[in-house]
């Protein structure tokens, strides 16, 4: 089971990624020049955060635009599994792998804090690992993760189950109290239609280890790496 | 040669806290009379050659493709001789 993780020019969690899945799952994992175009013995593929291109026009509107983002997009519609956390989300957003777009934060202040999420479907294969509504101590940090879809987008989402995770408090209540960025509906992550595509603001990569304060986010990876078990022996 | 300058605003219909955030920073300057502030992008392009017509259709796809996001954002523009 091989993961790849991409670099774009201005990423800065790759590293983070890379480290947590060598390190701490022992998986195999390769990092993915954003001018790479063969990504054919990947599983996974990890869109990190950062700045890409400096956020210059709007985050990830240049970076969906790299070499490797028609093999991720040919990936994606053949069912492979892909997860864009921070930046990485605003890069599916901006591509079209996954709907909607970000707004810069409601309080226009770059937030990097600690927040808690609930677990909203815990029936993909990025969650699976998780109890229903779940509640997750994960760190964000971002200027643009104000989530915004028009109402049907919203609608959809709501009716095909793709609210993965909303921003809560400790002990799950969702409102607006609650809320740092301003997200419609307090969304803090979504899933494509056919669930094998992931977005989230929060960063999983820097909570899967208890020396860094939380592990709430080890359970993503490690549901992706559950599921990647069953699609073969490895 | 062309020029285009091409006006980004976000659509009516979408929050803007740069634009709300400004608009309360000149209402402290004692600007009261402000119905709202919008905050946009302004992009200029020069282009090597005069045919308006390219310029027009040439333009229009690049804001559909990249300078815009369809989602959130109007944009226009004007394409002048230079």
């Amino acid at each position: 089971m091989k993961f790849g993780v991409v670099v774009f020019p201005g990423s800065n969690c790759d590293r983070d990624c890379f480290y947590v899945i060598k390190d701490v799952l022992k998986k195999s994992v390769a990092y993915i020049w954003h001018k790479d175009t063969d990504i054919a013995d990947l599983d996974c593929v990890i869109l990190p955060g950062g700045f890409s291109y400096g956020d210059y026009l709007r985050t990830g509107a240049i970076a969906r635009f790299s070499p490797v983002m028609k093999s991720i997009a040919g990936f994606a519609r053949k069912g492979g599994t892909v997860i864009g956390i921070c930046n990485g989300f605003q890069i599916l957003l901006e591509a079209g792998l996954l709907p909607g777009v970000m707004l810069r934060n409601r309080g226009l202040h770059f937030i990097c804090k600690y927040v808690y999420v609930k677990t909203e479907n815990n029936h993909t294969r990025f969650t699976s690992l998780y109890n229903a509504e779940q509640i997750l101590k994960i760190p964000i940090a971002h200027n643009e993760g104000n989530y915004y879809i028009d109402a049907a987008g919203l609608k959809e989402l709501k009716d095909n189950n793709q609210i993965v995770f909303r921003y809560c408090s400790a002990t799950g209540e969702v409102s607006e109290q609650f809320n740092p960025n301003g997200a419609l509906d307090n969304i803090a992550g979504i899933v494509n239609k056919k669930g094998n595509v992931l977005g989230m603001m929060p960063h999983p990569e820097r909570s899967s280890e208890r020396e860094l304060g939380a592990q709430d986010g080890y359970f993503i990876f490690m549901s992706i790496v559950k599921w990647l078990k069953t699609q073969r022996a490895w | 040669m062309l020029k285009a300058e091409i006006n980004i605003t976000l659509k009516r219909t979408v929050a803007d806290p740069q634009g709300i955030t400004i608009k309360h920073a000149l209402e402290s300057l004692g600007y009261k009379d402000l119905a709202n502030v919008r905050i946009g992008k302004l992009v200029v392009i020069k282009l090597n050659f005069k045919d308006k017509k390219r310029a027009e259709q040439e333009i229009n796809e690049m804001c559909k493709k990249l300078l815009a996001n369809p989602i959130i954002e109007d944009y226009h523009f004007e394409i002048k001789e230079e």
